[in-house]
């Protein structure tokens, strides 16, 4: 008999005779063991020191995405270098702390009544191909600008012409000071030559694409 | 059976049942002439060849780990496994070699886009055997890749991603999508013309994926243009944040696959087993006695 053992063993009464325990606070629809509070709570510790990690690192890594950097203008040349109908070619620094590879190279002019722009206003094209990022060069006797990957064709005003480019080629803004010509932030067009925030190469512009293709924070607000 | 004493008892291959390793040999016809002793001298020189053994046994008592190991070198293949069936541990290799040579070009290597041209000059034209060391892990990044394709093209084409392997199949899918990061992010390393473009064109691609791809590209170059935290961003990459999930998905694949072992080639007809014929004819029979069968 398990009764009769207990006695035996020195225990004074069975458990169904010994008297309900009464500590303050006690009751009796207790509905959490003190082992689940303790494994709660220590999985709860190992989640917060794992996040105290993770969180951190995690931040640190993303957070480029989100900070935009200084707006960088640079002088490339006098106004009376420019001409309304061909495009003189400029490099300047766009990346600073990588050398050369920072550079970037844009085809500069002055803005021309026949295509209905503002005389008085610079026109600064990039060289990125619109399709992958190659480098277009502008070919005088065309009046093209033409990829040499694969096969990108530009009109002058840098709408596609052909090819697999998704929108015309990106621009820098510029601006005129004291005489002088000097190009900022970069910026993407649409297909009807809207100006909206830089986008990569690859990106198609304008409609639904400036959702699907969201602005990045990174880059610059259009003029 | 020189070799054999070398191997502590547990490591050694089970012995057949009925190939005699149990017997004890003839007894001695001559029992009134004392055995001859060895000397003080061989004693030693048995002793000596026992170390390694004793040593070994010596690491198993505290590990436990010839009971893993004898499972694992002595499992059974099925019948019909052939060099296809090495493709993985080629691609095991290749990861070994690009570990290594890895390793040794980090010594030199300096990420920093004013001193990584330089730095890859420096290995390639100063360093001994630099462009060797340079040149295994350049061109091995190439056989790895191949290598991966190719097992997974024998595992695709031997049904070998079937009940009870689909999991593994799923962690093989991950180490080759991490095998094609890495050299993706290896490119760039040398920092020249080539390497360059190929990462602008790369980001950019990345970055057509609709919604989160120019986030994406902006995480990959940390900023709106490739620039100087991009290379050690990829150095980071390359060299520690990827090798780090690839060793541990490499452990994980191939437990599995001693855990579940590998599968005959499909040309093989499965034949009929005897025991299985054995028992169905036992049961048979106790059916026809009046009982019922044995589960």
């Amino acid at each position: 008999m398990a009764d009769q053992t207990d006695k035996q063993n020195g225990a004074e009464t069975t458990p169904a005779e010994r008297a309900k325990p009464n500590p303050p606070g006690y009751f009796e629809g207790e509905s959490m063991t003190r082992r689940r509070v303790f494994t709660i709570a220590a999985q709860g510790l190992g989640g917060v020191a794992g996040a105290a990690i993770v969180l951190p690192a995690v931040g640190f890594a993303v957070a480029p995405i989100f900070h935009r950097g200084k707006e960088r203008w640079e002088e490339v040349g006098r106004v009376e270098d420019f001409v309304e109908d061909t495009y003189r070619q400029v490099v300047f620094t766009e990346t600073e702390g990588i050398a050369d590879a920072g550079k970037t190279t844009a085809y500069v002019r002055k803005g021309s009544a026949r295509l209905e722009e503002d005389p008085k206003e610079m026109i600064a094209i990039s060289n990125r191909c619109a399709h992958l990022g190659c480098p277009v060069r502008f070919v005088e006797a065309a009046g093209n600008f033409i990829c040499p990957c694969h096969g990108g064709v530009y009109d002058f005003a840098g709408k596609v012409l052909g090819g697999p480019p998704v929108r015309p080629l990106d621009r820098f803004q510029t601006r005129i000071q004291g005489g002088r010509v000097e190009v900022g932030p970069r910026y993407s067009v649409t297909s009807q030559l809207e100006a909206v925030r830089a986008r990569d190469p690859g990106e198609f512009t304008g409609g639904i694409w400036e959702y699907l293709y969201p602005p990045r924070p990174s880059t610059f607000p259009p003029p | 059976m020189k070799l054999d004493s070398l191997i502590p008892a547990p490591l050694r291959k089970p012995a057949k049942p009925g190939s005699g390793n149990g017997a004890k040999g003839a007894a001695p016809s001559d029992l009134k002439t004392a055995p001859e002793r060895p000397s003080d001298a061989q004693r030693l020189g048995e002793r000596a060849k026992e170390a390694p053994a004793d040593v070994l046994a010596w690491v198993d008592q505290r590990t436990a780990a010839s009971g893993f190991l004898t499972g694992m070198l002595y499992r059974k293949v099925p019948k019909g496994t052939n060099w296809f069936y090495t493709l993985g541990s080629a691609t095991l290799f290749a990861f070994i070699v690009q570990a290594v040579t890895g390793v040794f070009l980090a010594m030199f290597y300096v990420p920093s886009p004013t001193e990584a041209y330089p730095s890859i000059s420096h290995i390639n034209n100063e360093v001994f055997l630099g462009q060797f060391v340079h040149g295994m892990h350049k061109w091995g990044s190439s056989v790895m890749v191949i290598l991966i394709f190719l097992h997974m093209g024998r595992t695709f084409f031997f049904g070998a991603y079937k009940y009870p392997r689909e999991l593994n199949w799923v962690i093989g899918v991950v180490l080759l999508i991490l095998t094609m990061t890495m050299a993706f992010t290896g490119y760039l390393l040398p920092f020249d013309q080539r390497s360059f473009w190929a990462s602008v064109v790369g980001i950019n691609i990345n970055g057509t994926g609709p919604v989160l791809g120019p986030y994406l590209s902006d995480f990959l170059r940390a900023g709106p243009e490739l620039g100087a935290t991009t290379l050690s961003r990829f150095y980071s990459i390359h060299m520690l944040l990827i090798p780090g999930a690839l060793i541990a998905l490499i452990g994980a694949h191939l437990y599995l696959v001693v855990k579940l072992g590998t599968t005959a080639p499909p040309w093989l007809r499965a034949e009929k087993p005897k025991v299985a014929a054995g028992v169905s004819q036992l049961e048979a029979g106790v059916e026809a006695n009046g009982g019922s069968p044995r589960r």
